[in-house]
């Protein structure tokens, strides 16, 4: 940017900075003051949430800051933008921004990126609309409050008058910037035009035509390609190599040991191999030795004979409301049941991959397709002693993320490697690499117990996680937090806690914990309504209609959720043939709700899940294209993934590709239908809440069609076949 | 090493030092940056690779490049670079993608699924695309889109 002229109106909550570039072009940028920066440093304390330019020919670019992996916000925010900005969407393009700390939270993940995002980009395009209004005014000596703006024009309807927002750009530099606080920002999804449609995602025409885009697309001058031989053995260290036999072999410019570092989650000690081609590094690969030094043993019949030892025990009570033991005591009917889910891998399309570029000058350049550049630059910055301000990170589309792109490790090592040959080189992981060198989605078991009193309804309810961690603290993805449904919902209510020591390395998984423990709550609490006589529906409704204490949902537009998604169903109003089921099911995470019913027709012990119906609240839908992607995409994975599971033998995983690893094909999916609420609560994210609820509406419609209650995931632990 | 002739997307191209057993996906994306055909499996089991050979889909991660001399090979970047053709846009119209990592994959499918089976029912489709994953299950929109450009294609009075 290079402002002629720039000029701030600071305010508590966020402020507008409005400029005016040599091209005439008006730039208004929206952000946040950093109070804490601007006393510690001379540098501009302003954080610019993103930029909205506005060329004379009237195109208009949004500057979208957030990686983009398939969740669509690239699409998303500039729409909110266009909006606000009444402007026509075809006239909007989108520019993908690099890692830049004015830019504030760059990351894909934990749905968080429209609820931060909903305000700055209304005040952004309002602002801006806000400008042009009074532009046009003063230019035509009228009142701002008789114009009026859409279509990027500004209309004065009473003499007719109308201006393109691109010639009223001069003046709209020159005007004072609006306070924040006094833009009308639309908030209720009657009062949007495109908001809320079904708009293709900014990026189709590169994907469908297969123009570069991705990560692994990346292509500079002079490049080499690499792959990086990790040991199969979690925290398996190289002691030696053939790297000299391997450096001589065809097509192979470097072959090296990288002895690594300590850190988890950080660049591990391998083998590097370089090559003018990827193939010929890979072939080469079949030719190194190395002798590994491991120390670690982990393996699954371990764990599940740990986990049977910790069932007996009363582990770590997370929290107690009222008095369960007594409640059970005085119940007039106990349930008890067991679940178990597996560990389970991310499996991105996109195997991991960066390209990196050290400059001579001590300058680093990265390509990547990652969830969380800022991570990635700070582990690349303590690991190769490089100063952050040294790195530069470009962000690529990602072919996949689901939260194993939160993680860095293949950053450092691009980067590593980049500075060791002082070529620009691309690693691409393999497949394997990929399955072998995740970070899993940690198993648990869960033992729980319930009380009903003599009118079937649920008094006291005693749950038993076990799941993986030390000392009192989960590993990462494994967290299940007291505070979560059913809390407050149940007078008696105690949660305890089990913990299995493991070196498996485990990270945040779509929806992170939700995706996994939603299946066995939800799977219980049908098995508790069908003992006490009751409909798994009505069971739901009744359990939200009344608290204990603080919840952390709001039971209205959970018991909503619930209702629809039964009444689109048909729920309780069809004859269904014997071999044919519905099953409900109900969660609320990221700020979202979400219901589905899913009807399934068995033939044995084959299943057919052929329809979900489904639906969500999140407050107000942004674009309807992308926000029932993510609740088809939600069902199709936690259909996948119950299907799926990692095992481990002596310390390292045993799957390796999809050949052992079988992601559902098309043939499998069902028919989605997708419905929401649509309401003025601030919108929240759409990656992660459709997923956890998937599962078990899946599994409860498979016992109403079979007899067959899933407690063991994958299916095929409990005899089914999807 | 050796150097063969390829014929991509109707032009004819030479390939120098190409190693003996080099799939066509890597020479098609280290040796002639045509990126748009994806590595994912790398043993032909989940379709990212796909590239149509005389029209019919193939996996080029197992393919070796040097076998596929004399044949006409199409890649994603040329089965219209417009977009126009009716797969692609019906891709578009149905928004398929969400990463899209696969999707060059499932669209030379799709095409010469369209190509031979003009009218498909669901049937037909999932039988033609299950060999191509889509890890963000985009599959209910691909069987939609694929009812769409059969549409386009019978509307436009050609074949896709």
């Amino acid at each position: 940017m290079n402002p002629l002229e720039q000029r701030t109106m600071i305010d508590r909550r966020s402020f507008l900075k409005v400029s005016i570039l040599t091209t005439g072009a008006l730039v208004v940028g929206c952000g946040r003051f950093d109070t804490e920066q601007a006393d510690e440093t001379a540098g501009d304390p302003w954080i610019a949430n993103l930029y909205v330019r506005i060329d004379p020919d009237g195109k208009i670019t949004i500057v979208s800051k957030n990686p983009e992996g398939g969740q669509g916000v690239k699409t998303a925010f500039p729409m909110v933008v266009a909006e606000c900005l009444n402007v026509d969407w075809k006239d909007v393009s989108v520019e993908q921004a690099p890692l830049d700390d004015r830019y504030g939270r760059q990351v894909a993940g934990g749905s968080r990126g429209t609820p931060d995002g909903w305000d700055d980009l209304r005040v952004a395009g309002t602002a801006a609309s806000y400008l042009l209004i009074a532009a046009a005014a003063e230019e035509w000596g009228v009142a701002p409050e008789d114009c009026r703006a859409g279509n990027g024009t500004v209309v004065h309807e009473a003499s007719g008058r109308s201006a393109r927002y691109g010639s009223l750009l001069q003046t709209a530099a020159g005007l004072p910037v609006p306070d924040v606080e006094d833009l009308d920002l639309k908030s209720r999804p009657e009062d949007f035009s495109l908001l809320g449609t079904f708009v293709p995602g900014v990026d189709n025409s590169r994907i469908l035509t297969g123009q570069p885009l991705f990560g692994c697309d990346t292509r500079l001058d002079g490049m080499l390609y690499a792959v990086f031989e990790k040991c199969p053995v979690f925290e398996g260290k190289v002691r030696d190599a053939n790297v000299e036999e391997v450096g001589k072999l065809p097509g192979v410019t470097h072959a090296f040991v990288v002895n690594g570092t300590d850190d988890l989650q950080g660049l591990r000690s391998g083998v590097a191999i370089v090559a003018g081609t990827w193939w010929e590094a890979n072939s080469a690969r079949k030719r190194l030795r190395v002798n590994w030094d491991t120390s670690h043993s982990d393996s699954s019949a371990d764990f599940e004979r740990q986990a049977e030892a910790l069932r007996g025990q009363t582990g770590e009570v997370l929290r107690s409301d009222g008095d369960v033991d007594e409640a059970l005591g005085a119940a007039s009917q106990i349930v008890e049941s067991s679940y178990y889910y597996p560990f389970v891998g991310h499996a991105n399309m996109e195997p991991q991959n960066c390209t990196a570029h050290y400059r001579e000058s001590g300058q680093l350049e990265l390509w990547a397709p990652t969830q969380n550049p800022k991570s990635g630059r700070q582990l690349i910055s303590k690991t190769l002693g490089i100063a952050e301000d040294q790195i530069h990170v470009n962000m690529t589309r990602i072919g996949g993320g689901f939260g194993r792109r939160l993680r860095s490790e293949f950053m450092a090592e691009a980067a590593w490697i980049a500075r060791e040959i002082r070529q620009p080189v691309q690693l691409q992981w393999t497949r394997e690499d990929d399955m072998r060198h995740d970070y899993y989605r940690p198993g648990a078991w869960h033992d729980f117990r319930a009380g009903l009193d003599e009118d079937g309804r649920m008094i006291a309810f005693d749950h038993h996680f076990i799941t993986f961690g030390a000392n009192g603290e989960t590993v990462s993805g494994a967290d299940l937090s007291p505070r979560h449904y059913p809390a407050g919902l149940v007078p008696h209510f105690r949660l305890r806690q089990s913990l299995i020591g493991t070196n498996v390395p485990t990270g945040p998984w779509r929806s992170p914990g939700h995706s996994a423990y939603c299946w066995s709550y939800q799977s219980f609490f049908d098995e508790v309504a069908l003992a006490a006589g009751r409909d798994p529906l009505e069971f739901r409704l009744d359990l939200l209609s009344r608290s204990y204490g603080e919840t952390q949902l709001d039971r209205q537009r959970a018991s909503d959720v619930l209702e629809l998604a039964a009444a689109k169903a048909g729920w309780g109003q069809r004859q269904l043939g014997a071999d044919r089921g519905l099953g409900i099911a109900f969660h609320f995470d990221h700020g979202g709700y979400v219901a589905h019913v899913a009807e399934v027709v068995a033939d044995g012990s084959s299943i057919k899940v052929e329809k979900v119906f489904s639906a969500t609240d999140i407050g107000p839908v942004i674009n309807l294209s992308g926000a029932k992607n993510q609740v088809e995409g939600c069902v199709v994975d936690a259909l996948s993934t119950a299907n799926l599971e990692v095992t481990f033998v002596n310390g390292a995983a045993q799957q390796s590709n999809f050949n052992d690893y079988e992601l559902l094909r098309i043939g499998q999916a069902p028919e989605i239908e997708c419905h929401f609420i649509q309401s003025d609560n601030p919108p929240s994210g759409l990656g992660e809440p459709p997923i956890a609820p998937a599962t078990p509406a899946i599994t409860n419609a498979i016992f109403a069609a079979t007899g067959t209650r899933i407690r063991e995931l994958p299916f095929s632990r409990s005899g089914i076949f999807i | 090493m050796s150097s063969i002739s390829l014929k991509i997307n109707g032009q004819a191209v030479t390939v120098d030092d190409i190693p003996s057993d080099m799939p066509l996906l890597w020479a098609l994306r280290d040796k002639l940056d045509l990126v748009g055909t994806k590595y994912s499996c790398g043993i032909g089991v989940c379709g990212s690779c796909t590239v149509l050979v005389n029209g019919v889909p193939m996996r080029s991660c197992v393919v070796p490049a040097i076998s596929m001399a004399g044949m006409e090979i199409t890649t994603i970047e040329g089965l219209d670079p417009t977009g126009e053709h009716p797969v692609q846009k019906a891709w578009n119209e149905e928004d398929v993608p969400q990463c899209g990592y696969c999707q060059g994959g499932q669209i030379l499918t799709a095409s010469a699924l369209l190509q031979q089976n003009p009218d498909p029912s669901d049937e037909d489709i999932d039988s033609a695309m299950a060999g191509v994953l889509c890890r963000c299950g985009t599959y209910h929109r691909i069987r939609k889109a694929i009812k769409l450009a059969a549409r386009y294609s019978a509307e436009s009075g050609g074949g896709s």
